[in-house]
């Protein structure tokens, strides 16, 4: 069967399904199981709108606990099995093999890298942008331009940065922008710029940090625009700068909003894998985790050690994930 | 706000220069990007992109009639002929130099005449007509090479588009995998909404044990990296006979991108007016009625928010593609992965590279200036609060 006829049966099927589910299942409920009629009418009312929730959540229930809270404890089962031994109980020599290999540390030392510099200069700059484009008329635009890249998939911005970074043999003309500029002001040989270790790795952040920096501006922009005025008004009058109007007033006031735009690029960065793949693979010391297990999964396929370090990821996730469920609990409240 | 006391003028000038250097800085790698997939590979190869815009020296290799097109004249075998005709060029080039070798390209001025190396001598004018003369009668049928070193206007070519959306080639083609990747995001948009919506609906307006947990768990499941489901769920996919395609790819997204769509619509059910939900159960309206007559409608910003995110999640997404979709055969290739082969294919050919990536970017780009309202709107949705 052609995929696109396939696609429109699956959507006919998965929503009819999904709200011939919902109506059937209600209709059951309130006419069949539980009929709000007879002696027992009030009684039935109150069972029937108990078990209700219930079914309006089955699906969705089903779906996360299979796609994402089983998968969890599997991981953990698999990480402490070995497939080559038939899924025998292992331990924690996956572990221990992981840590024995320079590759994961490489992996371990880049992502920290990364989780010290994208979310603080995506952060920085996204604040940076925020509050320019609020004082200007056309502040929409510019804003809606340094969003644009949010829209882009990784892999393509992997291939828009590659070509700033090209390298051509020395004494050609560069096209990329990099070489370009350098060769200019320097009038050094043109670099491959992706093959030279920790340089590298900075670059790649820079895409990612291109990427996120529009995602901060939106909501750091939102949060600016709440501070009450008065609280600025009072500063202006007692004389203070635009500067410690900034960092005394503006900046304590978002903080709140600030923490919750780190944590989400965090999140970003914990996981970040196409740039990588697309851009270096993980050569000349640019590994970082989220490749090194696509890399033992299924290059390697060494289902052992690549779920090994896919709990590494989740480990690193937990601290931010016990903070969410803390707050949200706290808001519940 | 800050106009209140007066702000200097010199300072508002600082801000419009430094956000549109921020603006330029931020646009030109991708308008580099643009501009390359309408060149064709000698210009991008010879010239950074940022030249494209203005008229820029180039060399050239253009030939000559071949030997079939001599005359005798006067005892004299010639060959005359302009270089530029046939040769899909703007008109009017004016040539700065010449050359017959490879290794001195500019050796001649326009008017000169050169030293045929295999006899006979040529003459070449600045504006592309030549002669060539030899006493003897000219051997070879290609006709001779000329290197013309030029001032070439800017010049701009839909030919990349053909060759990577039309020419049917396998290894170049993206008009295969642009459909692949509008089948598997469309399906993973829209059931994860509809799944997501009633459970969303029962979160925020009924009354049962247990929903403080379950919402805790959505927010906890909100974070939980999906490398973690990779292996397990392909495990699964491939012992309950799924196996690698569309059905376990639309699944995987939907498993996925159900947190963010619960967090999401809930949070905005929730604000919706009370009045409005208890005096249609005062009316008798079953909660069936309420949730499809009122709530889904009223919620419609909410919808359209998270519809954009996993639109552009999904079609933008590479590692479920490549874990639950693509098999060896490579029938089912999206796009993100097709360019991340032709990088590794086709790695120094920017002409094709470039219009690759501009083809996957394109639709995600119309969305984004479309519906860029409700994007922000369901970030702030997300993440503040």
């Amino acid at each position: 069967m052609n995929p696109a006829i396939q696609g429109l049966v699956t959507i006919a099927i998965g929503v009819g399904g999904c709200l011939a589910y919902f109506y059937f299942s209600n209709q059951l409920l309130d006419k069949v199981v539980f009929p709000a009629r007879g002696t027992n009418a009030g009684k039935n009312i109150n069972r029937a709108n108990m078990v209700r929730p219930w079914l309006f959540l089955l699906p969705a229930i089903l779906a996360l606990g299979l796609y994402l809270a089983y998968p969890v404890f599997e991981t953990i089962r698999l990480s402490l099995t070995d497939r080559d031994q038939g899924g025998a109980f292992v331990g924690l020599a996956n572990y221990q093999q992981m840590a024995s290999e320079p590759k994961f540390w490489e992996a371990m030392r880049n992502n920290m890298l990364w989780l010290i510099v994208v979310p603080a200069l995506s952060t920085a700059f996204g604040l940076l942008a925020a509050q320019l484009t609020d004082r200007i008329k056309w502040g929409n635009i510019a804003k809606s331009l340094i969003f644009m890249p949010m829209a882009i998939s990784f892999v393509g911005a992997a291939v828009i940065w590659k070509l700033v970074y090209d390298a051509r043999p020395p004494g050609t003309e560069q096209i990329g922008v990099l070489n370009a500029v350098y060769v200019w002001m320097t009038g050094n040989d043109p670099q491959q710029w992706l093959t030279i270790p920790i340089w590298n790795s900075f670059l790649l952040m820079i895409v990612l940090i291109w990427i996120q920096t529009g995602f901060a501006m939106v909501i750091l922009s939102a949060a600016l625009r709440g501070i009450p005025e008065e609280t600025i008004e009072a500063a202006i009058v007692d004389g203070a700068s635009p500067l410690q109007i900034f960092f005394k007033i503006k900046i304590p006031q978002i903080a709140g909003t600030i923490v919750v735009v780190w944590t989400t690029i965090t999140l970003v960065v914990l996981k970040i894998f196409d740039i990588v793949f697309a851009m270096t693979n993980g050569q000349w010391e640019t590994q970082v985790l989220a490749n090194y297990m696509f890399d033992k999964l299924f290059r390697a396929n060494d289902w052992g050690v690549g779920s090994a370090s896919a709990i590494v990821i989740m480990l690193l996730v937990t601290p931010i994930l016990v903070w969410n469920v803390r707050n949200a609990r706290k808001e519940m409240r | 706000m800050d106009n209140i006391a007066g702000t200097k003028s010199s300072l508002t000038w600082a801000v419009h220069i430094s956000v549109a250097l921020l603006v330029i800085l931020w646009l030109f790698p991708t308008v580099g990007l643009f501009v390359s997939s309408f060149r064709t590979a000698d210009q991008i190869s010879s010239s950074g992109w940022w030249k494209a815009l203005f008229p820029t020296e180039q060399s050239l290799v253009v030939r000559a009639a071949g030997a079939d097109a001599q005359e005798l004249q006067n005892g004299v075998y010639v060959i005359e002929g302009n270089l530029f005709t046939g040769e899909n060029l703007p008109e009017g080039i004016d040539m700065s130099a010449w050359g017959t070798s490879s290794r001195d390209v500019g050796a001649y001025a326009p008017g000169d005449t050169a030293e045929l190396r295999r006899g006979g001598t040529i003459t070449v004018e600045a504006n592309g007509d030549y002669r060539i003369e030899s006493a003897e009668e000219i051997g070879g049928n290609r006709g001779q090479r000329v290197f013309v070193t030029a001032e070439l206007p800017p010049d701009f070519t839909l030919a990349n588009y053909e060759q990577v959306l039309f020419s049917g080639d396998r290894t170049d083609s993206m008009a295969k995998a642009f459909f692949n990747t509008l089948t598997v995001t469309i399906p993973a948009t829209i059931i994860p909404i509809v799944i997501a919506a009633f459970a969303a609906y029962a979160l925020a307006w009924m009354d049962f044990p247990g929903r403080a947990l379950l919402i805790a768990a959505v927010v906890g499941l909100l974070v939980v990296p999906l490398q973690l489901a990779l292996i397990p769920l392909l495990k699964l996919h491939l012992n309950i006979g799924i196996g690698k395609g569309y059905l376990g790819t639309w699944l995987a997204h939907t498993g996925f991108g159900l947190p963010l769509a619960i967090y999401l619509l809930r949070n905005y059910m929730v604000g919706l007016p009370r009045d409005i939900i208890e005096n249609a159960r005062v009316d008798g309206a079953t909660e069936f009625q309420i949730f499809t007559k009122i709530i889904l409608p009223l919620s419609f910003p909410a919808l359209a928010s998270f519809a954009i995110f996993q639109f552009l999640w999904t079609w933008n997404d590479l590692l479920v593609a490549k874990v639950f979709l693509i098999d060896a055969t490579g029938q089912t290739t999206v796009m993100t992965n097709q360019i991340v082969e032709l990088l590794g294919t086709r790695g120094g050919n920017w002409e094709i590279l470039a219009t690759a990536a501009f083809v996957s970017i394109a639709v995600p780009l119309l969305v984004f200036f479309a519906m860029q309202k409700y994007l922000v709107r369901g970030l702030l949705a997300g993440s503040v609060k």
